[in-house]
């Protein structure tokens, strides 16, 4: 039980770190971008491919994984994203679900279906006991740098004068142009941070998640998931929501396997007719 | 000019924008004949009539009542397994088997679920929207899956089997009883879709899709005429899917998944939603270029497919009709008369 | 006369901010009522209230005698409580025609129809094309709204509410906005207005109260300061302090 539940926070925690950047951006922009999960799946291929070709260690393609998404984040917001802002939702979402089917069909032509496989190094393989639980090294090593990460992210949020910038910015894009806040470029760096972190998620999930052609439109639901329930103007709640579905996610499927994804979905559906803007959002201001 | 005589003049430019006009005349006659024209590809063409009238369902909700949605897919597939059901335990004889029955059954299924989720899309924002119509229709999607005993799971429905139409024509394998059939109830649904858009109640959704504080304020019941085009475009979809479940005789979690509700709100984008044609155009299009894309590789269809969005969202808002009427408003406004009010969204 | 619409003790608040504050008001029968107070004072949330576009705190509004509270901005609509907005809230892609032929629609609860097009009732189109040349919006008719002067679009807000047949009517700063060339067709129309509607006019232009108004309300700080003829509201010393104070702050 306890590993299962050990399963589930790992499996959240790593959902946290894909979906943070677009929860952010979202709420900074008011900007959906569900092609986010492409980034993810580049950090995957980027460290597959560092890894299986040029032998690059795992604990390198992280950092890699990263500084290539957070790059392509800052070309692709400053070349095309930056055309979409005043657009319609409906128009936005059609945009990212073209720039899917665009990175899905180049990885599936350069790269292949198959899904791609790394070999963790050895430090992170095997099994060991904690708490009574038996326990994957890998996924503790998982759940202990999103763990850091968020504490980081949190940290940085609050702390820093960026931060400060970024939250005003979030509250009232108008009032925080009035101060004299460059929103724009707080919403590149954010968003080229946001890339990044997803492709390191993507990067470090190579061992749980499947990384292959089809990634971007899977976990674009679990994305759509995680905003519903977790809202967009904390990353707390993001947090939460994700290790929530994680948990409910693994759990479920554990017990009653022919369940499937329904469990998610109820979720997503029932919180969006209770709370449009989000379980884990104090009132309703917007 | 007195107040009477204008107000004659009045009424005839008000009932001249739902008299039919000649390019659409054009269009439907055309669409006949491409079964003398292409007599190998009836099978296509009646897969181009069927998607079309799902993209045009999302029309009367998204052109025309400003409604988002990613879900109308799933009312499709409720009608596909509906009407193969019917077919199935009716055993190919009539009343359960009989096809136009089988459409009755398709739309008052999905029009039931139709009713009863709208009620979920009154309320918040376009995102909101978007996110609850692609979780009901994952779950609908779920559901079809896991409910094995009745849907065949993944392995799809067998064992189908449709009357003769009207109890006299059956379908052959050529597919030209099907693309008749086709045919003839894409333009039944198109000709009640036409009407009722045409009617105070379709200038009444433009209103509300417009504004709907001030459409508040004037008395008009936002709720109750959003929940009416919401059912009637699920029993639109539902018809839609019931004659693809008819004429393959079969019917898969294909027919709800996901894919086919974007490819439908895609279709209807691509071709401009708002006009009643976009659908039309945007499936011909759409399946044309699949058919010749696909052939290459699938990647490559998909590719394209994708660059198409970009540049659509990009540079063509309103799609090909709306550049089509953009470019008449410019060079020869006098074609067909006043550019009509329902713009894109 | 008869009251037509009434308040009791109505409040509004937003957090900790009394926007509207405790008013008790009464509204007679065909009346030509102006409702004025420095900016801030609650004068569009007290609107937004009667027309239910808010719920109110506590109190409640009365309509023919009948508490309306609870209901709708559709049912007040229907009722015949209609209202324009201080910043236009138009159909802008559809034609001042057809925005008069849905209100005309709804008011006859045939809005629904879905069989005979938009313009087989004669009837209606006549009604449409009346109002709107009583108007002088004849020559826009099957124009697109959107592509109008600011000071015909105000026109269509009134012609709007009118097409509801009200017998309150509530205009929020009708002239906002409009540029002095097309100012006058707005006060003429206002002139024109039916005898028998009672109406009530939101105002911060003062040349406009007082052409029109035959009562006055002063609103400050959400609450009831006073109300009076023309003539006392204009000649009371603690109202002019009001103004003047906000004339103040305004010339700084």
């Amino acid at each position: 039980m306890l590993t299962i539940l050990f399963d589930g926070l790992a499996y959240g925690m790593l959902l946290f770190i894909l979906a943070v950047g677009l929860c952010v951006t979202l709420g900074l922009m008011n900007f959906i971008n569900l092609a986010h999960g492409a980034f993810a799946m580049a950090g995957g291929y980027v460290t597959a491919l560092l890894m299986n070709r040029l032998g690059v260690s795992f604990y390198l393609c992280l950092p890699a994984a990263f500084l290539v998404c957070a790059l392509i984040g800052v070309v692709l917001e400053r070349t095309l994203y930056v055309r979409l802002y005043e657009k319609t939702h409906l128009e936005q979402v059609l945009f990212s679900i073209g720039l899917i089917f665009v990175a899905m069909a180049s990885v599936d032509y350069f790269m292949g279906a198959n899904p791609q496989n790394v070999i963790l190094p050895a430090g992170l393989q095997g099994r060991i006991d904690l708490l009574g639980a038996s326990v994957g090294i890998y996924r503790l090593f998982v759940i202990v740098i999103c763990g850091l990460l968020a504490m980081g992210l949190q940290y940085a949020l609050i702390h820093t004068r960026f931060g400060a910038r970024l939250r005003a910015a979030v509250d009232d894009g108008r009032v925080a142009r009035g101060m004299g806040i460059d929103v724009a470029r707080i919403f590149t760096i954010t968003f080229a941070i946001g890339s990044g972190l997803a492709g390191l998620g993507g990067a470090l999930g190579t061992g749980i998640l499947s990384i292959d052609p089809a990634f971007p439109l899977k976990y674009m639901i679990l994305f759509l998931v995680v905003i519903s329930v977790g809202g967009t103007s904390t990353i707390t709640g993001p947090f939460f929501a994700s290790i929530l579905l994680g948990v409910a996610d693994v759990t479920g499927k554990y017990f009653i396997p022919s369940i499937g994804g329904f469990i998610i979905y109820t979720i997503m559906v029932v919180v969006l007719i209770l709370r449009p803007q989000g379980l884990f959002v104090r009132g309703g201001s917007k | 000019m007195s107040a009477s005589h204008s107000a004659q003049d009045m009424q005839q430019t008000l009932l001249k924008q739902a008299r039919w006009k000649w390019p659409e005349i054009l269009f439907w006659l055309a669409l006949a004949s491409l079964y003398v024209l292409f007599p190998s590809k009836l099978s296509l063409l009646s897969e181009i009539l069927i998607l079309a009238l799902l993209a045009l369902s999302i029309d009367l909700v998204l052109g025309f009542a400003g409604i988002v949605t990613l879900g109308q897919g799933a009312f499709f597939g409720l009608g596909a397994y509906t009407a193969a059901l019917m077919g199935k335990w009716g055993m190919g004889t009539a009343p359960l088997s009989d096809p136009l029955i089988g459409l009755i059954g398709a739309a008052l299924v999905s029009g039931l679920v139709g009713f009863a989720t709208s009620f979920l899309v009154l309320r918040g924002s376009d995102l909101t929207r978007l996110m609850v119509t692609l979780g009901v229709a994952l779950m609908i999607e779920e559901l079809a899956n896991k409910l094995k005993w009745l849907t065949g799971g993944s392995d799809g429905l067998q064992g189908v089997l449709i009357a003769p139409i009207l109890g006299n024509w059956d379908f052959d394998i050529f597919g030209k009883v099907s693309f008749v059939y086709c045919y003839v109830v894409v333009f039944v649904m198109f000709v009640i879709a036409r009407q009722f858009m045409h009617a105070p109640f379709g200038l009444s959704l433009l209103a509300i899709k417009g504004n709907p504080l001030r459409a508040r304020a004037i008395g008009l019941p936002v709720n109750e005429r959003l929940v009416m085009v919401y059912t009637i475009a699920a029993m639109m979809a539902g018809v839609a899917g019931a004659l693809l479940a008819q004429t393959t005789q079969f019917a898969s979690l294909d027919m709800v998944a996901f894919h086919r509700s974007a490819d439908a709100l895609l279709i209807l984008i691509f071709g401009g939603a708002g006009y009643l044609y976009g659908g039309f155009v945007g499936a011909f299009v759409f399946r044309v270029m699949q058919d010749v894309l696909g052939n290459i590789t699938p990647q490559y269809w998909q590719f394209w497919l994708g660059i198409v969005l970009l540049l659509l969202v990009l540079f063509i808002r309103g799609g090909l009709l709306g550049l089509l009427r953009h470019l008449r408003d410019r060079y020869a406004p006098n074609l067909m008369g006043p550019p009509s009010s329902s713009r894109e969204s | 006369m008869s009251i037509v619409l009434e308040t009791k003790n109505l409040s509004k608040s937003f957090g900790g901010l009394k926007a509207t504050d405790n008013v008790s008001f009464q509204l007679k029968a065909g009346a030509r009522h102006a409702l004025i107070g420095p900016n801030g004072a609650g004068k569009t949330t007290f609107v937004n209230l009667l027309s239910g576009v808010l719920q109110p705190s506590s109190g409640s509004i009365w309509l023919d005698g009948q508490d309306i509270t609870n209901w709708t901005s559709r049912r007040r609509a229907i009722s015949g409580l209609a209202r324009t907005f201080q910043i236009n809230q138009l159909f802008v892609d559809l034609t001042p025609l057809q925005t008069l032929m849905i209100a005309i629609a709804e008011r006859q609860s045939s809005g629904a129809h879905l069989l005979h097009p938009v313009g087989s009732r004669k009837d209606h189109v006549e009604e449409s094309v009346e109002l709107l040349t009583r108007l002088g919006l004849a020559d826009v008719m099957t124009q697109r709204v959107g592509s109008l002067p600011y000071g015909r679009q105000r026109l269509i807000e009134i012609a709007l509410a009118l097409a509801a047949r009200p017998r309150v009517l509530l205009l929020d700063e009708p002239a906002a906005g409009v540029p002095e060339s097309e100012r006058g067709q707005i006060l003429d129309v206002i002139d024109a207005l039916p005898k028998d509607v009672a109406l009530v006019l939101i105002e911060h232009d003062m040349d406009l109260v007082f052409r029109f108004a035959k009562s006055i309300s002063v609103l400050v700080n959400g609450a009831l300061f006073m109300e009076g003829t023309p003539s006392q509201i204009a000649n009371d010393p603690r109202v002019r302090q009001v103004y003047l104070g906000e004339e103040e702050i305004a010339h700084v």
